[in-house]
């Protein structure tokens, strides 16, 4: 195939990810509009100003949530009624994955999002995943879970709006023009 | 492809113009010009020469250079007219209702519907993608690939000079749960042919660690998403990597512009994962500019479902498209139960 590269041959491109320590937001620059309508915010700033596993909505559509969560230290227990994922966006975090012996006692089978738990999950142990910048894992249902992180790192998770999901958008999302 | 099975089963199926079904297509033999076929669709007829493509329909034409057209011709065959709106540019386009498709001329433009001038046809979608798969075969050329970046490939220009059809027929990324699960879509690998792209030799190819208890191999898994877009060899080109229900995760990789101005018919999400995209808004009825939204890494982005838009991306940048896959939102959101913002605050 006749390729258009001679030009690029001494080019050295840099991938730019985002990370806690290191983001620069764009906007919304409106011509006839409300930047509100945009529900504009950046992930890595919302985790900057969270408390550790503050489940914090960033994204929206109908039930259905993404959530940028801060992972610093240990986390409770959750479990849902349906899959999630998790996906690693800065860092390192460690999930523990465990069966539960009834997880319709855990969390009712006809409820969405993710639910903690009291204490630690019944159940064998499934196993645990180290996900670090990229890499996506399976939070799958049936399952309870908890996250660990040495050094403060960003997430986000695939999910449906549930009892732990934090709405602040007006805090986080640009508003003037 | 970024849609689910189920969007294209909607129980019944839309209708807000009240169209009847347009039936009728034809192709016509290759010119003893430029060599290639000519089409037609109910009244819209299509042809192609050196540099452009010439659509007529009844009382109006309109010419586009034929790169941009295949670019935008390849998404809508391979999205299988995807969400809503896909405009291939300000005048043409077609509007998708799961099972029926509108194809119009000046339907989303202000000066056209000011005057009456606007064009649509109603086709069972079956029947105008036929026409519509068929002419990307042939218009493309052996050197020329729709899909890629226009740095990455030869030049759609001039006489009919082979085809192209290993790229043109891709088949669509479609994970039932998430990539890398077994019997789910496999990661990308050079094995595979899927070689890291020339802008993303950075970006860290090391797979999570993975450490299932006996027994559990099947469920305890995870996979490197940015390692897998690295190796996309298609841009613009969303891909479902996991599914909720009918919350599709979508990613894709971007470079040069979004071959279409995409007026969807929900509220569509963007995370833009690595680099930066510059987005053009515009009304999805009337083409006015609404808003410009530049995204880099780490920003989220909702697009109202009232508007089209259309991404620049200077380096190949990886995004994530947030899809709703529900086949009942379109017209939850014309009667007012399905929000045109995804959230108000
Ligand atoms: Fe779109």
């Amino acid at each position: 195939m006749a390729l258009n590269l001679e030009e690029e041959a001494v080019s050295q491109y840099t991938t730019v990810f985002g990370s806690l320590n290191d983001y620069t937001p764009g906007g919304v620059m409106v011509i006839d509009d409300d930047p509100k309508n945009y529900v504009f915010s950046n992930v890595f700033a919302v985790a900057d100003k969270s408390a550790p596993y503050e489940r914090v909505a960033v994204a929206k559509n109908m039930e259905y949530i993404i959530e940028a969560v801060r992972t610093e230290g240990v986390s409770d227990w959750y479990a849902t009624a349906h899959d999630e994922f998790a996906l690693c966006m800065d860092g390192e975090v460690e999930i523990e994955l465990v069966k539960l012996a009834d997880p319709d006692s855990a969390v009712d089978p006809d409820s969405e999002g993710a639910h903690k738990l009291s204490g630690d999950p019944d159940g064998q142990k499934m196993g645990r995943i180290v996900i670090r910048r990229g890499h996506q894992a399976l939070l799958p249902v049936g399952a309870a879970y908890r996250f660990k992180a040495e050094k403060a790192s960003v997430m986000m998770i695939q999910t449906v709006l549930g009892p732990e999901t934090v709405e602040k958008w007006a805090e986080i999302c640009q508003t003037a023009a | 492809m970024a849609m689910s099975e189920s969007a294209a089963t909607a129980d019944a199926i839309d209708n807000p113009r009240g169209l009847p079904i347009t039936t009728g297509t034809e192709v016509f033999p290759p010119d003893n010009v430029e060599g290639y076929k000519a089409f037609k669709a109910g009244d819209f007829s299509f042809r192609r020469d050196a540099y452009f493509a010439h659509i007529t329909w009844p009382g109006g034409r309109h010419e586009m250079p034929i790169d941009v057209f295949l670019r935008a011709l390849m998404r809508d065959v391979a999205w299988g007219f995807f969400y809503g709106t896909v405009n291939f540019d300000h005048i043409f386009g077609t509007t998708n209702y799961y099972g029926e498709v509108e194809m119009f001329a000046g339907a989303c433009n202000h000066a056209y519907t000011k005057a009456g001038r606007d064009f649509i046809q109603r086709f069972k979608s079956d029947e105008l993608m036929d026409v519509f798969s068929q002419m990307v075969s042939d218009w493309t050329n052996a050197d020329y690939d729709p899909f890629a970046a226009p740095m990455e490939t030869g030049t759609p220009w001039g006489s009919k000079n082979g085809d192209n059809d290993a790229a043109v027929t891709r088949q669509r990324v479609t994970a039932k749960r998430m990539i890398g699960l077994p019997g789910d879509t496999p990661v990308r690998t050079d094995e595979s042919g899927f070689t890291v792209n020339r802008h993303f030799t950075d970006v860290d190819q090391s797979q999570p660690d993975v450490y299932p208890e006996p027994g559990f191999e099947h469920e305890v898994s995870a996979y490197n998403l940015f390692g897998y877009l690295s190796r996309s060899d298609v841009t613009w080109n969303p891909s479902v990597c996991s599914v909720i229900k009918d919350s599709l995760f979508c990613p894709t990789t971007e470079e040069f512009t979004l071959p279409v101005e995409h007026g969807n018919d929900r509220c569509e999400w963007f995370i833009q994962l690595s680099d930066e995209i510059i987005w053009d808004v515009k009304d999805g009825k009337s083409g006015d500019p609404r808003a410009t939204v530049t995204m880099r890494a780490g920003d989220v982005s909702c697009m109202p479902a009232d508007i089209r838009h259309q991404g620049f991306s200077n380096k190949r940048s990886m995004l994530l498209v947030w899809e709703n896959g529900s086949p009942k939102i379109p017209e939850m959101v014309r009667n007012g139960t399905a929000p045109v913002v995804a959230v108000e605050f």
